[in-house]
């Protein structure tokens, strides 16, 4: 496991004296004890432990209590008596998320909504499914099968990530380019004000009356209300799906193919780029007969019916084989496609066998500028001394660099943030954005500070405000101060060790 | 994006909040039939006008919000790309006969966040905003979101812009997501009641099928479908009905988008008659609004438009026992354009508000009259 950062070193203030935490405690319990069962409010050390870290294990912070509420009423109750206390609430689902966001507050409590966990309604002529916050994103998909139907954000954690998770950190997936994030494809938000009023965002139709603020709510981290409840949209699940996996012997031709496909008016199911070093490191590991000669591979896969994709696979071909494809194979079977896909989504777990540890970045740049990008990697490889292994969402031009380094050697990891800190900033540089679908939690807090100016943070600021007038919802979060202007954002993994180390990592 | 343009608007917002007058946010003076009267000194957004870069294989473009919607359209025309949402157009002082060309601008078509006849299909406005600047109340310019597909740095102000009839601050520019036209059409018809087109539409819906827009009006479903050749052409046998001829098709679509076809024609005689066009977004699975006038729906069901000359009271009834809320588009606003908010969600609007525009400088009372 990571070392844990000390709590000082993240978002949170100094930490509090133990007389301080003591007296917090005996307030908080003496609150929230009437208010819900014995067994669904922890505050022993023993019970809070395992909730001092979401997927961001390098930051870890114990609560003060956890609340483990089992019906709205107690969610209710248990935001307004910390509402009256001025006490910290940090929502929680399942705790897969990769920026720290549900890191709990040293004099706060989080409110763990693991116990909503029920599909409420699945409604096969509407295609919408009623469910719970805590209900698992792919149990959604699962349960929608027989009819036909799915629920189409596919982030890759989604056998453990839930959708109030999934609302609150506006979560993609291999698909978003034809399919949409998170907001599109949500049509309601049930829950709570941080007073512990009840909530509504969104409707059951298309749009509801005033302001948008279902747009707001999605992606602002728990920061703005609580979400108990998700109303999501089902898609008709398409009948065939096949994948081409092409080679090139140059990274820039590549990067050109990419923008051709999309030029030449397809919009792919999924486009995802691996290096050479990548391809090296995951073929090792899964054996899935990756071309070990390319620069580059690129996987590109056509959905819907059978007499789409297969057109739609040929214009693929034609442009890719334009674009100097060294060699192409498209799937057969829907086995040879997901052998294709193998490689791709165990590029965490390969780069963790090649490297005592490494640091995936998550940064977004326009997709014309992936091979500058990437020629601009190869030059800090250089610089810094380090290897780099690259993988791409390239159709939504979501980069994901892992710096392979060892933590043990301090010049190596100093020279690894180096090197993060640069990729970030050249990817900032060339009109992108620090996270393209990690969120910004408390990892990448100082990065923040590099995108958006003074008067945007403050901007940001007020709009929480708005929700939340006394900050008490999960605080110190997304927005920096303009006390932490330093550092860039990064994920720390150690030997490809992640709190759910059997999930495909993107 | 410093330029004489905007620092004219700046000095305007600031020289506005210091004297506490209230500034009218305009373009082409499209829509300002719609939401409530608009309020204050004109500030005419329409110098600050061009697409600042546009890169079809990005699927990206940034464009400054005076810049008339009609050249926008026609540099992705160019490229073979589109506004897939399809908004709505009109001509000066709101006029939707074809007599007068458009004069919509970009920023007034988010700022409205209306959409066409592809909505249910494709997303709306908001769902194509990827980034915008704008100018708030403190006479700050600040930038929101970005030109790439994914971004979750921060809150996602960007998108709580589309629809908010600029009440939070005067769009200056906005990247949007745009995609390419597709590659095959057809639009079939089928003579049905109302509550069988929506019920065929909410199957239809459930099954992989390129279903791009719906209308159904006075006894008649017409149905386009979008995408692949192959698609299109396996959907056509599938569904049945009779194939319209493309060069009548197009026609219908575009004045359906623009609400100069026949229903809104006749809607907007009815409404200088007394009656009220209503908009009603519910969920589209509801049954037919029990409620006297003509009803046109579009959206697979999802939207409703009414003309009738039924109370206030009973048309916002009998939305919101249809999971939706209905808007008077066209008529008497006297019980409020827009349906009531709750109380949370009121006082979170008028929080918005102040943090946006504290000094009530920007269309004071045109979303709401208390905002």
């Amino acid at each position: 496991m990571n070392a844990p950062l000390p709590a000082a070193a993240t978002a949170a203030a100094a930490a509090p004296t133990a007389a301080d935490r003591a007296a917090a405690l005996d307030r908080v319990v003496t609150a929230l004890s009437p208010l819900l069962p014995a067994h669904a409010l922890l505050y022993r050390r023993e019970d809070t432990v395992p909730y001092e870290c979401d997927g961001l294990t390098a930051y870890r912070q114990l609560p003060l209590a956890v609340a483990l509420p089992e019906t709205e009423d107690q969610v209710a109750a248990v935001l307004k008596a910390c509402h009256a206390l001025g006490v910290p609430v940090v929502a929680r689902g399942a705790g897969t998320g990769l920026s720290g966001g549900a890191m709990p507050d040293a004099l706060g409590v989080t409110l763990s909504l693991a116990k909503f966990n029920h599909i409420l309604k699945i409604d096969a002529l509407a295609r919408t499914a009623q469910v719970q916050c805590g209900v698992r994103n792919l149990a959604i998909s699962e349960a929608a099968a027989p009819l036909g139907l799915y629920y189409a954000p596919d982030p890759s954690s989604q056998i453990a990530c839930t959708i109030g998770g999934n609302v609150a950190e506006n979560s993609g997936g291999v698909h978003c380019l034809k399919y949409g994030l998170t907001l599109h494809n949500v049509l309601k938000v049930r829950g709570f004000t941080v007073e512990g009023e009840p909530v509504e965002f969104g409707g059951d139709s298309l749009d509801a009356a005033g302001l948008d603020l279902l747009a707001v709510v999605v992606g602002s981290e728990g920061m703005l209300a609580v979400t108990t409840e998700v109303t999501v949209k089902l898609c008709p699940k398409p009948q065939v799906a096949r994948c081409i996996m092409a080679s090139f012997d140059d990274i820039r031709k590549a990067g050109d193919a990419v923008a051709a496909v999309i030029a030449a008016g397809i919009i792919p199911a999924g486009l995802e780029m691996m290096d050479k070093p990548m391809t090296a490191a995951v073929e090792d590991f899964v054996h899935a007969g990756y071309d070990l000669d390319a620069e580059a591979i690129l996987l590109c896969e056509s959905d819907g019916t059978p007499e789409e994709v297969a057109e739609e696979i040929g214009r693929m071909l034609a442009v890719l084989q334009g674009c100097g494809a060294t060699r192409v194979a498209v799937s057969e079977n829907e086995a040879q496609r997901l052998k294709f896909w193998s490689g791709r989504k165990n590029a965490f777990p390969a780069s963790g066998r090649i490297s005592p540890d490494y640091m995936c970045m998550d940064s977004t740049i326009p997709r014309k500028r992936l091979a500058d990008i990437l020629i601009a990697i190869a030059a800090m490889e250089k610089k810094y001394g380090l290897r780099c292994c690259n993988v791409f969402h390239a159709g939504d031009g979501n980069l994901h660099p892992l710096i392979l380094f060892d933590a043990n050697d301090p010049d190596q990891m100093h020279r690894c943030e180096l090197f993060g800190a640069d990729i970030l900033e050249t990817s900032v540089a060339l009109g992108g954005t620090v996270t393209g679908e990690h969120g910004v939690g408390v990892e990448k807090l100082s990065s923040m500070c590099v995108q958006f100016s003074p008067e945007e943070r403050e901007q940001m600021f007020a709009v929480k405000r708005a929700f939340d007038a006394a900050g008490t919802l999960n605080p110190g979060k997304v927005i920096p101060t303009l006390h932490r202007c330093a550092e860039y954002g990064r994920m720390h993994v150690k030997k490809g060790l992640l709190p759910f180390p059997e999930l495909e990592r993107f | 994006m410093a330029d004489a343009a905007l620092d004219t608007l700046v000095e305007r917002v600031r020289a506005a909040r210091a004297d506490k007058t209230a500034l009218n946010i305009g373009g082409g003076h499209t829509k300002a039939f719609y939401g409530e009267a608009p309020q204050g000194a004109p500030l005419d957004v329409r110098p600050l006008a061009g697409i600042s870069s546009y890169e079809p294989s990005e699927l990206v473009v940034t464009v400054r919000a005076g810049t008339p919607l009609a050249e926008l359209e026609a540099a992705l025309a160019e490229q073979g790309q589109c506004l897939p949402f399809e908004p709505p157009r009109f001509a000066p002082g709101g006029r939707n006969d074809g007599t007068a060309p458009q004069g919509g601008t970009v920023g007034g078509m988010v700022a409205a966040g209306l959409s066409g006849p592809a909505r249910a299909a494709v997303g709306g406005v908001r769902d194509y905003v990827l980034g915008a600047t704008l100018l708030n109340g403190k006479a700050e310019v600040l930038s929101f979101g970005g030109q790439v597909m994914k971004n979750v740095a921060g809150y996602d102000v960007s998108r709580l812009l589309a629809g908010s009839m600029g009440v939070l601050g005067v769009l200056c520019e906005v990247s949007l997501k745009v995609l390419p036209l597709p590659v095959a059409t057809e639009t079939l018809r089928f003579e049905v009641d109302e509550a069988e087109a929506l019920r065929r539409l909410n199957t239809w819906g459930g099954q992989p099928l390129p279903v791009n827009a719906s209308a159904w009006w006075d006894g008649t479903l017409v149905v386009r479908l979008s995408g692949a050749a192959a698609a299109v052409r396996s959907a056509v046998d599938r569904l049945g009905g009779d194939p319209v001829d493309p060069a009548l098709a197009a026609p219908f679509w575009t004045g359906l988008r623009d609400q100069s076809d026949e229903f809104f024609t006749k809607a907007t005689a009815a409404v200088a008659a007394g009656a009220t066009l209503w908009r009603l977004s519910v969920a589209q699975t509801a049954p037919p609004m029990a409620l006297p006038g003509e009803h046109l729906v579009e959206w697979g069901g999802a939207q409703r438009w009414v003309v009738t000359t039924a109370a206030a009271a009973r048309v916002r009834e009998a939305a919101a026992r249809a999971g939706g809320h209905a808007t008077v588009f066209r008529g008497d606003k006297a019980g409020g354009a827009l349906a009531p908010l709750s109380a949370p969600l009121q006082r979170i609007h008028r929080q918005l508000k102040t943090a946006f525009d504290p000094d009530r400088v920007f269309n004071p009372g045109r979303l709401y009259a208390d905002l």
